[in-house]
């Protein structure tokens, strides 16, 4: 393995969603996001909503949209446990921004029948599939 | 001595229900393949998950006390939650037969113990359903398509049991995929949680904490729970269908012993009925001379 690269592995409860090597990666933990380099200090650390950037050894940028879970950094290695996790080549772009549209339009209405709470998970998690399909096409 | 159109008719329906296992047969093996897969596929998921938890866990380096946290807590054991996995059907060998006497078995070893069982698949639940075990949940239907979800909801009521004190202990039991030709009987304990052993150099790294690690644990062992709970529903679905290519394949081989049988008979019928004719014509005719 090269010594400029870095392994990231991705899994969801029911399978592999990546094991590829890259320059850098870029993830959103919950105290928000966190730059990692190879050769970074090990570190343990909760994952939150949002879009996961790497750059790949041929330089190109690729982009996930994660969603909760955990996350070990060793200097060689960045392994992530999340509950869902998208490529952004599978992400389906029309429904998640009916899906944004959605929550918006429910946190707006404010009314004391919707879960606060759920929705602005929802809405993190559009946004989060978003940003991630967006700065792939771009 | 059955007749003729008796044997006719017997051989018939011997062939169609040979069609039936033959086809079963096939269908659990395209079935098995898939199960097999989903076995495969949840693996690196819970091996990181074991290999945080073991990191987390190993974090004490003597200097301050051991993480703790309600779900590793073990406490005297008076209640205990037995989770039973079976299939959603029969035509299956001892499949289920094999998890029900388990079950029994377990209980009966812990007669002062108050056991409760939570089931899953249409044949536990027929099954237990007519004694007089207390159930504490059931869940049919959830074999066809193991989700995670399923595995989720069904955990963190166990949780929830486990964390109410209303079970100290809780164990699942379920069939293990080990070789098509081979099912093994498991019990494994979901809770308190069996943290494992994490192997390998990167064992005892210090690591950098951006979570505190209590709450990075209270957040990984539930979903511990849930995955050790996954994938023995997986593990049981893939014996599931092993189990009933086995034994379709034996009634099929069965089948085909019978029409040998049967069309062996049937010949010999028509030839002493042809041969008694030809008797009856012949002493005809000699009479007549």
């Amino acid at each position: 393995m090269p010594e400029n690269t870095i392994r990231i592995e991705i899994a969801v409860p029911d399978r592999q969603v990546l094991d590829a090597e890259a320059l850098s990666v870029q993830l959103p933990l919950t105290t928000g996001y966190l730059g990692v380099l190879p050769g970074h200090a090990p570190m343990l650390g909760a994952v939150g909503t949002g879009e996961l950037t790497y750059c790949d050894p041929g330089g190109v940028e690729r982009h996930l949209a994660l969603d909760g879970g955990a996350v070990e950094i060793l200097p060689d290695r960045v392994r992530i446990l999340a509950s869902r996790a998208e490529r952004d080549e599978d992400i389906d772009l029309d429904r998640a921004r009916k899906a944004l549209e959605r929550a918006d339009h429910r946190l707006q209405l404010g009314s004391l029948e919707i879960d606060v709470d759920r929705a602005q998970k929802a809405l993190a998690r559009a946004r989060a599939r978003i940003a991630a399909a967006h700065t792939a096409s771009s | 001595m059955p007749s003729l159109i008796d044997l006719r008719r017997r051989i018939g329906s011997v062939k169609n229900t040979q069609q039936i296992t033959k086809a079963m047969k096939m269908v659990s093996a395209a079935k098995l393949r898939r199960a097999q897969q989903a076995v495969v596929h949840a693996r690196p998921y819970s091996r990181l998950l074991n290999d945080m938890i073991g990191s987390v866990l190993a974090h004490g380096d003597g200097t301050e006390p051991a993480i703790s946290h309600p779900l590793l807590e073990r406490r005297e054991t008076r209640s205990i939650q037995l989770l039973v996995l079976a299939g959603e059907k029969g035509l299956c060998g001892s499949f289920n037969s094999s998890v029900f006497k388990a079950a029994t078995r377990f209980l009966e070893e812990r007669p002062e113990r108050d056991v409760h069982l939570a089931l899953l698949g249409r044949k536990a639940v027929e099954f237990f359903g007519r004694r007089d075990t207390k159930v504490s949940g059931t869940w049919e239907q959830v074999f066809a398509h193991v989700e995670y979800a399923t595995a989720q909801t069904i955990a963190q009521e166990s949780v929830a049991h486990f964390r109410a004190g209303e079970a100290d202990e809780v164990w699942v039991l379920f069939n293990l995929f080990r070789t098509v030709l081979k099912q093994e009987i498991t019990l494994e304990r979901l809770l308190p949680v069996l943290p494992a052993e994490r192997g390998g150099p990167d064992a005892n790294v210090g690591y950098d904490y951006e979570e505190p690690p209590e709450r990075l644990l209270g957040a990984l062992l539930p979903k511990r729970v849930e995955t050790q709970l996954y994938v023995a529903m997986l593990e049981s679905a893939a014996a599931e269908h092993a189990a009933r290519m086995t034994a379709m394949d034996s009634a099929t081989r069965n089948a085909g012993e019978v029409l040998e049988k049967l069309t062996l008979h049937l010949n010999r019928v028509r030839q002493a009925s042809i041969t008694t004719e030809i008797i009856e014509i012949v002493s005809g005719a000699t009479a007549l001379e």
